[in-house]
Parts: C-alpha cells; structure tokens; sequence
C-alpha cells in the first residue's frame, strides 16, 4: 500500500467529504491559501472556492459559534482552530453551546460539526501554543473525541468524525503532521469507541494516544529483546472510550502503564488509571505507571522543554520498573 | 406601513399572550410549582411581537435567558412551553432544558440560551448556512444591552457584515444588565452605533411601540432577504419585573419605584388596544373576547403541565448524543 503522510491523510478525508457532501464546508484561520498553519487544508480553497473554505478573522467565538448555527441548521462544518490552546477563547462555544445543545433540547436539533485542533510540545512556542488539554474535552458530556496517532487512523476517523450526527473534537498531534504509514485511496470508515491494539504481549499493557502511540512501539521493540512482551493499546478515541479492550488487556498481562501527553492531574492518563482501578484492580500485579507531562505551563528554553516531554526511553523504563514486581 | 386588520390583531393576541403566560409563570413560581430560575418578559412584548411578525414560519431565531416572549412570537406551543417550565417530561425538552433552553428546529426556535451573548454567533451561523444552502431564510437575533459589551457581540456584527450575512441584530435595550444599569456599564447610550464600526444599519427604535418595531424590522428583514446584509436595531424598552422572580421586589435594590411606574405607564400592549380601538379596528368586546380566549390556552398548558409526569430517572442519561449507533 503506498504511504502517506498525517498530514496528507487528513487532506484526503476533507475533500473525500467535501467531493460527496456539499453541506461540508471549511472554516478556520488561514485554512485558505495559505494551506492552514499544518497545511491540512492545502489546495482545498483552490478546488472548492472560497464560500465553501472559508478564511476566517481571527475570532474564534464567532465562527466557532457561527459553525454551531450552521450545523443546526442543517450545514456540516469542519472548523479548524489553529492550536489546542485558542480553544479557550471560545469555550462557550464548545462547552455550553456545541456539546450541550443536543440533551438541554430534549434531543431537538442536531449538531453535526468537527472541530479540528491539534496538541504537543516539541517546538519551541512555549506555554500558549504547546498545550495538550484534550482531557478537557473527555471531561465534557455531549463531546465525541477523536485522537488519531497514524495516517491510517487520521483518515478514516475524520471520514467517520465528518460524517457522524454528533460534535465532535478532532485532536491532531504536531509532531505527527509529517509521520507516514499505508493508507488506503479510498474513503474508508473507522468507528468510533473501537480501541486498536497496535502490539500484542502477555507481560505489561501501555495503553498510548498520539504520538506516544509510536514511542510505546518503539520501547516495546526494545522490551522484546530483554524477553518482556507489552501490549499497545490505542484507544483512538476517548469519547466513546473502549474501556473494554483496556479491561481485557489489564486482566491478561496484570500491569498497566499510561502514556498520554497532558498534565498528570486530571489528565486522560488518571481517567484511563481510575477506570484499571475500579474494574480490575484484583488483576494487578504491579501499580499502575501514568507517564504523563508535568503539572506545569510548557516551558520555552529547549533543555527545559525537553525536560518536561518524554518517549521511548522513559516508557521502557516504566516497563522495567513494573515487571520488577513478581 | 399599513398593516391588516387581521395583522394588527394577531400582533395583540402574541403580545397579550406574552404577558398572560408570563404573569401566570410569575404566579406559579411564587407558589413553587415552577422550579429553577424564571426571566420574565413583561413590558418588553412590543420586541418580540413585532419582529416575529416580519418573519416567515421558516426563518431563524436566537434567543435570550428572557426567552419566553420570543419563542412564544415565534409560534411556540404554550401547552409544551408550559410542560417543560414545570420539568416534565412532555415539555419541549423532555424536561431537560427548562425555562433557558427552549427550542424547536421546526418552528426556526435555535434555541432560548442561558449564557449573555451565546445566541449572537449561533444566530450568524443560521444566516450563514441559509447563504450556503441557496435558501433565503432570515435569521433574527434577540440579545440585551448587556450581551452588546460581550467580544460575541462584535465577533458576530464583524463576520454578518463582512459575508453580508441575512442576520438582523435586534438588541432590547431594557437598559439594565440584571442590576447595572446601562451608564454604569458602557460609555455609550446608543447601542445602535455600534453598527457603524461593522458598516451595517444601525437604529434606535421605540420599543414599546410596536407598530414601530414591525417597521423597522420588516425593512431589516427584507434587506437581509435581499442579500444586502445585516442591520443593527436597538429596541429601548424595559422590564417590569425584576431580573428574575428571585429578585427582591422588582428589583428595587438598583431602580426605583418611579421609574418603574414611569414605563408601566408606558405599556406596550395598551398602547396597541387603545390605538385598536380609537381607529375602530377592533373593539373593547372583541379585545375581551381574545384576552379570554388566551386564558383558557393558558389555563390548558397549567392543566397539562400539572398532569404530565416527570422524567423518568434513566432518562437522565438520554439525548447526550444524537445517535449511538457508532458508541460501543
């Protein structure tokens, strides 16, 4: 299968979208000719003209909210917000308007709308364009929230994101944009709330998102040549959880590490522990590791950054340290 | 503007029945058969009434946490309006919403909205996707003096007038913002000024006039119908009520008993029946006669609301997604 990239995959799902559904229309901060700020939306303003991709000011209450209007009123917009950390501006939007409309209706209007943002540090923007709060996300009922960690994944979970009846946070990863993997040229599908085991292994669950999706991978790899076999567990999406396949894997191999980019407290990673904790806690053999980043702002200058992110290395050591335990 | 005989009692009858189903609501509340927070519109009628009547049936509107008179303009069922005040199952909103939430996609209702200035960019969005879907529907949004200091405010005028979107800003001016009055919370008296930092039409109107709101609106509306864009229009009225029936008689701590009484005596509705019956369009019997006529309707949704049941208890936990067939 030829490979493509992150980037690329995503691409391909909006304009597989826009091509079969003309009530799928793009708006976002500099998604039109200059490509967006990932270049996500590159060549679309080009193909599909600047109605249906739509270069907004930078006003994310008002179109964020305007996507809102739209889509309950039978328009299916895919809404880029530049960084994850701009979400906050308009978290009336999200949180009140967009996740809630639904139930506080009494299931009256629909609101089928993707917002698309993207986390990680790595790059040398500091505190306000770094974050990784898509717990934030997890945390709010009425909120489908999809997190993609291959090309594969990206692509058919934002088919599935676009196509599906309910709002929904698409969560890219920056360091994942110039990734590659196979995906296929047709439009295809991924279900919501269906975790992927990415590895198979009897001795120590990591269950992963984003980009430490690929380091838990690696340090698998690694794991495999001192004889320890680790399970790699990517949920794909947090909201539907597959706490099933987590459950399951915990109950086989008995230790469980969490490898997720936001802060510690509160995070994905302490949902994913608490779950492990109430549901299989007479399984374990070992504690539960959350690998998670530190509870403190991003920080700017590059040793300090690369302090606080952490991989592979980090990962195979928890593995060591759990299977320490008999 | 002449306006039908027809048209004109069908303005009174949506305006009186504001008032009388708001000052039921007021009655129950203080009685504790309406639980949770009640906004009442009373002395605002002449808005609602006025611009919902220079709509079609599928044109859109925002809504307010004052919502009751604008959804009940628009044509909604005060049987189910009455239901869903008294938290049950059959109302609008299954009981779900209440007082602040009270929608329906049929009637263009996108929805009352608890949060000040929330509706605005909702409201954008509808006209947008009218644009977008070649239809031309017309979107209103109902907002406050207070909402008009919210970034939603001018996010929503920025993007309705840059895409010429079909949107008309209607803000009711009642010159409070709960307990801060307009001079202590904007340098400006004129909200409609505003309009021209966005390039659109901006207009004061007597709000309590609603021969005078009908105007305005019908000229706005057919603007945005018209694919010339959006308009601004300040509707100076005021609440008779306090902010909400919590609040201490009337709303006494921040006003005065005077000038309360100073815009009673401007009242909307016997504004338009004195008028009604001075040009013999109507007279004193037949207005007695709707007045009645909407007790009973009223009296209908208590009835029902009283007998309907409650949610039962799972169905907390329904309607937080639209469908889950692709949940696990």
């Amino acid at each position: 299968m030829r490979e493509i990239t992150y980037t690329l995959a995503l691409n391909e799902a909006l304009r597989t979208c826009m091509l079969e559904d003309e009530r799928v229309v793009l708006l976002g901060e500099d998604i039109g000719c200059y490509g967006g700020i990932f270049q996500v939306t590159k060549g679309l303003q080009a193909e599909f003209g600047p109605d249906r991709v739509v270069d907004t000011p930078i006003s994310e209450a008002g179109f964020v909210g305007a996507s809102v209007g739209a889509a309950l009123t039978g328009m299916r917009p895919v809404t880029e917000i530049m960084f994850i950390d701009f979400t906050t501006v308009c978290m009336d939007m999200i949180i009140n308007q967009m996740a809630k409309m639904h139930y506080m209706f009494g299931g009256r209007g629909k609101v089928p709308m993707v917002l698309r943002t993207n986390i990680g540090a790595g790059r040398g923007t500091a505190a306000q364009h770094s974050q990784s709060f898509h717990s934030l996300f997890m945390h709010t009922p009425g909120l489908y929230v999809a997190v993609p960690s291959t090309p594969y994944d990206a692509k058919g979970l934002l088919i599935e994101a676009i196509k599906n009846d309910n709002p929904v946070v698409f969560v890219e990863h920056k360091r994942l944009y110039n990734t590659k993997g196979p995906v296929p040229e047709e439009p295809y599908r991924i279900p919501f709330g269906r975790a992927e085991v990415k590895r198979f292994g009897k001795d120590v669950t990591v269950v992963a998102t984003h980009a430490l999706v690929l380091a838990a991978l690696e340090a698998a790899e690694e794991a495999a040549k001192e004889g320890v076999e680790v399970e790699v567990i990517d949920p794909r999406t947090l909201t539907p959880l597959d706490s099933r396949t987590l459950i399951d894997s915990v109950k086989k191999t008995g230790r469980l590490i969490v490898a997720d980019e936001d802060n510690k407290t509160c995070g994905v990673g302490a949902e994913f522990a608490a779950i492990i904790a109430e549901e299989a806690i007479d399984y374990l053999k070992a504690p539960i590791l959350r690998n998670c980043s530190p509870d403190t702002p991003v920080p700017f200058s590059p040793p300090l950054e690369k302090a606080y992110m952490f991989g592979k290395d980090r990962l195979l050591e928890s593995v060591r340290r759990l299977m320490a335990y008999a | 503007m002449k306006l039908s005989r027809e048209q004109l009692i069908s303005i009174y009858r949506t305006m009186l029945t504001i008032r009388l189903f708001e000052s039921r609501v007021a009655d129950l509340y203080a009685r504790g058969t309406i639980p949770g927070l009640a906004h009442l519109y009373i002395g605002e009628e002449a808005v609602a009434a006025g611009c919902c009547a220079a709509l079609r049936p599928d044109d859109y509107i925002t809504s307010t946490h004052r919502g009751h008179g604008h959804v009940i303009a628009k044509g909604a069922e005060l049987k189910l309006m009455m239901a869903e005040l008294y938290g049950r199952r059959t109302g609008y909103c299954k009981g779900k919403g209440g007082s602040m939430h009270i929608a329906d996609m049929t009637l263009g209702i996108l929805g009352a909205n608890g949060i000040a200035g929330g509706g605005l960019p909702i409201a954008v969005g509808a006209a947008w996707s009218a644009k977008w879907r070649r239809t031309d529907q017309v979107a209103v949004c109902f907002f406050g003096d207070g909402s008009s200091n919210n970034g939603t405010f001018h996010e929503s005028l920025n993007l309705a007038s840059l895409h010429r979107l079909p949107v008309v800003f209607v803000c009711e001016n009642n010159f409070y913002g709960i307990s801060v009055c307009q001079q202590k919370h904007q340098a400006i008296s004129d909200i409609s000024v505003r309009a021209a930092g966005y390039d659109m039409p901006g207009e004061v109107v007597d709000g309590n006039d609603v021969l005078r709101v009908y105007e305005a609106a019908v000229k706005a509306v057919g603007r945005a119908r018209k694919g010339q864009g959006p308009t601004l229009l300040e509707c100076k009225t005021y609440r008779w009520r306090g902010h909400h029936e919590g609040d201490p008689n009337q709303g006494e701590r921040y006003r005065t008993k005077e000038e309360i009484a100073t815009w009673m005596a401007k009242c909307p509705i016997q504004r338009l029946s004195r008028e009604l019956i001075h040009q013999k369009i109507a007279t004193r019997k037949t207005l007695e006669a709707i007045e009645q006529e909407i007790h009973e309707a009223i009296d209908a949704a208590v009835a029902y609301a009283a007998q309907s049941d409650f949610p039962a208890l799972g169905e907390m936990y329904e309607d937080v997604y639209a469908s889950e067939v692709n949940s696990k």
